[in-house]
């Protein structure tokens, strides 16, 4: 430890100096991409709160004033809002059920061995790749279509009355559509989770006599609890925010029938030009996205090794 | 045949079934994008129908096309690049030089992913609005590279914390400069990571669509916008919108597979392995 050229660490005395200057290199490199993420957060946000305290309407510029919960308080009175959060909750619920329940299903199914389980999984998760106006698009006029959908086609055949989707039951639609693209991310995290079981630890359930129904209830279905979790998190804080689905079908229609809270807010500000409940709903979201995330956070957090 | 082929067998057949259905309206859209427009509206559906190219040619003839898939690669490309910019030097700082406030700085930089997008939607567009960056590509660029970075930084940091120290610190030993530590081992040690990452970034700028939609017009608009634009002729031309959105999500979709089991670790952050 005697020669400084071979030994990288510096001599005790010179330690302070050394370390400091190293620490101030680190920041240097992580600097960029903090004040980055702080502008692009930061920034906004003030502006969303700032907005939502102001009566402003991009038609009547000049017109602006501080109103302070003036907006909020037309956005509690609105209807609309009250379907909106409802529709949002119904959908976040039901593609939560629908992706988990069949995911779970399903990463036991491909965790199994069979012939070809490459390329079944690939079939699976295809979906997930395919672009949010596509799959909608694909969903509402190949398959969903009342006269020349595929589905109506399959179910006059069964002698069923064929459904006019977009009509009658709009938002049922659009969970069936989120649904087909969350599920096979929902496979693959549940999938990798199931991979990650000790093999022994069945086998030793199987040797003390426990049942196929048994070994899912107490040692599949527990060790998935935490894969769950997360794909309940992050399914969550994007379902609470799903518009392009919305905005090539339904366009939030019949009424407010499909109109969730991300559309309302889309509609406030692009369709009638208000930017203070626009705000004001914007709000609205990001509370409720905070909620979610704090569990989210903290689950991460207890995984990250730093 | 003993037991254990014949439950190969059964899973086999209810696996591929289930792959089969879930993949059904892709496979359906390509077979559409085959049909001609009469076919393709055809009740009950015409399952067997003489291949043709007929729409990949009216898509390529608008020539427009090729502009919306250009600034789709132009985006994608150009937010990863500017993503792994800021990312690649914040992620290395972190895993090599971990301090106690590496951990609080990573989960700060996840939390801004937790802003959901249409909370901010309004001051966003009308800063666009003022700095003139609606409806450019550049302005695509920074919204994607700033929705991304968290992702990047998180997955890169995962790899580089990978990264063996003893070599590192060998290296060091025999003298060698932080710029040589980089450039000469740091670099061929993560390029499978900082590739996979990019892919995982392509893929989620290509797919973007929320701000495609609310800030690009008919100049910076990348192909989920287009795409979009044949929502409104309700019925009318299936056959080339399934050639049109097969040629859209062909390069991702393989892309995809390619990165599906980054995509899980990419995608949670970690928390699930």
């Amino acid at each position: 430890m005697s020669n400084p050229v071979l030994s990288f660490t510096p001599g005790p005395e010179r330690q302070p100096a050394r370390h400091t200057h190293l620490h101030m290199k680190m920041l240097q490199l992580k600097l960029p991409s903090m004040i980055a993420l702080l502008l692009w957060s930061i920034v906004p946000l003030g502006m969303t709160l700032w907005f939502s305290f102001q009566h402003y309407n991009l038609l009547n510029p000049g017109e602006k004033g501080f109103v302070w919960f003036e907006n909020y308080r037309f956005l509690i009175t609105d209807p609309g809002l009250r379907m909106a959060i409802l529709n949002t909750l119904f959908l976040i619920v039901w593609v939560l059920v629908i992706t988990v329940g069949l995911g779970i299903v399903l990463a036991m199914l491909f965790n199994q061995a069979f012939f070809g389980r490459g390329i079944a999984r690939v079939l699976a998760i295809a979906p997930f790749f395919v672009m949010p106006t596509v799959s909608a698009l694909i969903w509402k006029n190949l398959l969903m279509h009342p006269v020349n959908g595929i589905i109506s086609s399959f179910m006059r055949s069964l002698g069923l009355q064929s459904i006019d989707w977009f009509s009658n039951a709009p938002l049922t639609a659009i969970i069936i559509i989120v649904a087909w693209q969350w599920l096979p991310f929902a496979l693959l995290v549940l999938l990798t989770a199931i991979q990650s079981l000790d093999p022994e630890q069945k086998e030793a359930a199987r040797m003390d006599g426990a049942g196929p129904w048994a070994i899912f209830l107490f040692i599949i279905l527990p060790h998935l609890s935490r894969a769950i979790g997360v794909v309940i998190m992050i399914e969550t804080i994007i379902l609470l925010t799903v518009f392009a689905e919305i905005f090539v079908t339904t366009s939030g229609g019949p009424g407010f029938a499909s109109t969730n809270l991300a559309f309302l807010i889309y509609r406030y500000a692009f369709l009638e030009f208000d930017v203070g409940a626009s705000s004001a709903g914007g709000i609205l979201a990001i509370l409720l996205a905070n909620i979610v995330a704090i569990f989210f956070l903290r689950a991460v957090a207890r995984n990250l090794e730093a | 045949m003993n037991k254990t082929f014949y439950k190969k067998l059964f899973f086999t057949v209810v696996a591929w079934l289930a792959g089969g259905l879930i993949f059904f309206p892709i496979l359906w859209m390509l077979l559409t994008s085959f049909k001609t427009e009469v076919e393709a509206v055809a009740t009950p559906p015409s399952l067997f129908f003489r291949p043709t190219l007929e729409n990949y040619v009216a898509v390529r003839q608008r020539a427009d096309y090729f502009r919306f898939a250009g600034n789709s690669i132009v985006i994608s490309v150009g937010s990863t690049i500017l993503a792994l910019a800021f990312g690649v030097p914040a992620a290395y700082a972190m895993a090599f030089f971990t301090s106690r406030r590496t951990k609080d700085t990573l989960l700060w930089m996840l939390s801004t992913k937790m802003l959901p997008p249409v909370g901010v939607l309004v001051p966003i567009y009308l800063l666009f609005r003022d700095l003139r960056l609606l409806d450019t590509k550049l302005g695509l660029i920074i919204v994607d590279a700033m929705a991304n970075l968290p992702i990047v930084v998180w997955t890169l940091y995962a790899f580089f914390k990978e990264v063996p120290r003893e070599i590192l610190e060998a290296a060091r030993m025999d003298g060698a400069a932080l710029k040589d530590e980089l450039y000469y081992l740091l670099l061929p040690l993560s390029l499978p990571g900082i590739a996979s990452t990019s892919l995982l970034a392509i893929i989620l700028a290509w797919n973007e669509a929320f701000w495609s939609l609310n800030l690009t017009g008919a100049n910076a608009a990348p192909l989920t916008a287009f795409i979009a634009s044949f929502s409104s002729p309700e019925g009318l031309f299936w056959a080339k919108l399934s050639a049109a959105s097969s040629m859209a999500i062909a390069p991702i979709l393989i892309f995809g597979w390619m990165s599906q089991r980054q995509l899980v670790r990419g995608l949670t952050f970690g928390a699930v392995k």
